[in-house]
């Protein structure tokens, strides 16, 4: 079976609905993606005259360019909304907003939002694709697909891996995407960080949970870090960087606990020195690059397989 | 006026009667129950399968009047609670102005009288403008006729404002009407703080967020007594709370709401962020429901009461975290409760008649909530074999935010008397 016949979707809201093969097709997909941003000429036809509307409601560099680039190797026509030119900040309800972008009718609309379920509304309202590029701390798909890609690329499977995830997990959606994914293609996800931290019912998502960083890491094949939001020192969560890092932050010296072909990923931007510490993250087993150029493969993938959904629908 | 309601199935707890028995009023009180009257000259209602009650009381509503008359009015709400089954509401204080003072009062005592299509109890104000600082002139309003105070909406946070509202009330006899909510411990929640939060990404609202202040209001009511009341209540141990509070023999009485014995967080996954699972406090989880249900029947909760809260559905129509918290009821309360509480077999008939009824009068002190001879005849009649669907677009409250959207039940609200008059609805 090919991966577009696995392929059905008009939106990637989420990991959480989707099933291993879609996953899968997705995956696949995105490999054969990669070349094309190996060549010379690194563009090809596929989404030629479709139009992607990127609306970024909350500031990205990272996801947004990757993005961008993904759509222009594709030769889709795109566009921007962010934050700071929507009208948004003129008082228009999202609502509003989506059904005046309907109306110049784009194939496929890329969202980030501050607010959990946002991508949802959209979707229900749209004719147009809708990707989730991360809303609030609900999902962020195409986080946990590249992260997916990386793991599989180094170890040649998904499937009884151990996992660690390491950090702010109350506050992140990439844990949520990535747990989502991980363990239904047969990983073992291990999750740690400080109690106030640490969301109620993690173990329900099918996660372990660990508060101390060696334990969450013994034997692990794969360790990812998450970002301390620094701002969160006010909110009562830890009480300093120097403290986080002494107890969550990952040296060297920790690494110990995990096995020895483990790889580092971190879904950035870095905190150098608050979670990781940078002879880990610029050491021979940090993938965090890699991540990177296999977020602009999976992006074509997704937005390959979504509007190949609408045609056929149409 | 005579009137005469003849075959119905008579349900009054407060006497004890469930059975086919014919009711005569006269001059806007009972006059008569007996298994067949004979009334020359009487206006007959033909009850004949249905379910005839002291009028319903739902204490918990939100007119919207003044100030925000595009979600609600008065009259909107008293005709959406008339075609709902229900005789009389008593309206929450945080209107635009707050209703803490007379004159605000006076003007939806006014508006009720000249619009009204059932009566209207206004809930007066604990703190001046609710901002949780001075005491409302509680006195002065009582005096307008307002039936408890209460913040809601927002809860007295502050123990030693809480401790004076109670000592305060007690000169009037009015019960205390508690949103309870800690507002540090809530900060930011827009749902229960569980594995449905978690999965969803959603700031939680814990349940320890409401115990605490029931307990600690508790404590005060132990030391300064005053009657102490404590609104949609949503979690087992507020429950527990106030079971023990009873069995202490304090003035402490609570309600709880048809969305929190009905539904459940986990409504928000599989509406999909529907705006309408939100409200405050938020839905629970299951054991939690469990136990309000247990509560019901066991006769720690005093009353059902809907939180009726009209939103326009432009504001509830964003994103689920900035959305309004609020649901409406008062069309839905009655088809929903005696379809899925009594119909189910979780409680009997003559208990949700004193939950939406006896209780409550009981409760605010005020007429109504019994058929004795001599009463007030306001009367309840409804059909518990109709089928009713929820739709929306057909409700008579100016607002739609409900989250039973869709569901069928068996109980439809056929009619309303108050004061002996039957209330005609406009067709609509």
């Amino acid at each position: 079976m090919t991966a577009d016949a696995q392929w059905s979707r008009k939106d990637l809201l989420g990991i959480a609905d989707l099933s291993a093969g879609e996953i899968g097709a997705i995956l696949d997909t995105a490999e054969s993606f990669r070349e094309v941003s190996a060549r010379p000429i690194k563009k090809v036809p596929t989404l030629r005259g479709k139009t992607v509307v990127n609306l970024f409601f909350e500031p990205s560099t990272r996801t947004r360019s990757s993005f961008e680039i993904a759509q222009k190797r594709l030769s889709a026509d795109n566009i921007n909304f962010s934050i700071s030119d929507s009208a948004l900040s003129k008082g228009e309800s999202l609502v509003d907003t989506a059904l005046n972008l309907q109306a110049m009718q784009p194939d496929l609309i890329v969202i980030r939002h501050a607010h959990a379920g946002a991508p949802q509304m959209l979707a229900r309202r749209l004719q147009a694709g809708v990707i989730n590029a991360g809303d609030g701390a609900h999902e962020h798909p195409t986080q946990a697909l590249l992260d997916a890609l990386t793991i599989r690329q180094h170890k040649g499977t998904l499937a009884g891996l151990k996992v660690a995830i390491v950090g702010d997990i109350e506050h992140s959606r990439v844990v949520r995407s990535n747990i989502h994914l991980l363990t239904r293609m047969g990983s073992e996800v291990t999750v740690a960080g400080p109690r106030t931290m640490m969301p109620v019912g993690m173990d329900k998502l099918g996660a372990r949970v660990a508060y101390d960083l060696e334990e969450a890491i013994a034997g692990a094949d794969v360790i990812m870090m998450l970002r301390i939001q620094l701002e969160r020192q006010t909110r009562m969560l830890f009480p300093s960087i120097r403290e986080y890092f002494l107890l969550f932050g990952l040296t060297l010296a920790r690494l110990a606990a995990a096995r020895e072909d483990a790889i580092i990923l971190h879904p950035g931007p870095m905190n150098r020195g608050v979670e990781i510490a940078s002879e880990v993250a610029d050491g021979e087993r940090s993938v965090i690059l890699e991540q990177v150029a296999n977020g602009v493969a999976v992006r074509m993938a997704v937005m390959y397989l979504l509007s190949g959904a609408q045609r056929g629908a149409a | 006026m005579r009137l005469l309601v003849r075959g119905g199935r008579l349900v009054d707890p407060t006497q004890d009667l469930d059975g086919p028995f014919d009711l005569l009023v006269e001059d806007g009180v009972v006059a008569a129950i007996d298994g067949r009257i004979d009334a020359a000259g009487a206006t007959v209602r033909d009850a004949d399968g249905l379910v005839v009650t002291p009028g319903w009381i739902d204490m918990h509503v939100h007119l919207r009047e003044p100030g925000q008359e595009y979600k609600e009015t008065v009259k909107s709400g008293t005709l959406a609670a008339a075609a709902g089954g229900f005789t009389a509401v008593a309206c929450m204080a945080n209107t635009v102005p707050v209703n803490d003072n007379p004159s605000v009062t006076e003007h939806i005592l006014k508006e009720a009288a000249r619009h009204g299509f059932a009566r209207v109890y206004p809930i007066g104000a604990a703190s001046k403008g609710q901002r949780g600082e001075e005491l409302a002139e509680i006195g002065e309003m009582v005096a307008a006729g307002v039936v408890a105070v209460s913040d809601d909406g927002y809860p007295v946070a502050n123990p030693a404002l809480m401790r004076r509202v109670l000592e305060y009330a007690r000169h009037f006899d009015v019960p205390v009407i508690q949103h309870a909510q800690d507002l540090e411990l809530t900060a930011g929640g827009v749902m229960h703080e569980g594995e449905w939060s978690t999965r969803l990404g959603l700031p939680g609202w814990p349940g320890a967020g409401e115990d605490i202040i029931v307990a600690r209001d508790v404590l005060l009511a132990e030391d300064y007594g005053g009657r102490y009341h404590v609104a949609h209540l949503s979690t087992a141990r507020a429950l527990g709370l106030v079971r023990r509070a009873k069995e202490q023999g304090l003035a402490v009485t609570c309600e709880v709401t048809p969305h929190h014995l009905l539904l459940t967080d986990e409504l928000i996954a599989t509406s999909e962020f529907s705006p309408n699972a939100k409200m405050n406090p938020p839905l629970r989880g299951e054991s939690d429901r469990r136990a309000l249900l247990a509560g019901l029947a066991d006769g720690t909760v005093d009353a059902i009461a809907s939180d009726h809260a009209p939103h326009h559905p432009d504001e509830k129509d964003v994103e689920f975290s900035l959305a309004p918290f609020g649901v409406i009821g008062l069309e839905t309360n009655l088809g929903l409760c005696y379809d899925r509480l009594v119909r189910s077999g979780i409680l009997t008939l003559p208990r949700l008649v004193e939950l939406f009824s006896s209780g409550p009068a009981r409760l605010l002190g005020v007429p109504g909530g019994t058929l004795r001879v001599g009463a007030v005849a306001d009367v309840t009649l409804f059909d518990p074999d109709a089928e009713l669907t929820v739709e929306p677009a057909a409700f008579r409250s100016k607002s739609r935010n409900t989250p039973f959207a869709g569901w069928t039940v068996r109980g439809r609200a056929v009619g309303t008397i108050v004061g002996g008059r039957p209330v005609e609805l406009p067709a609509g």
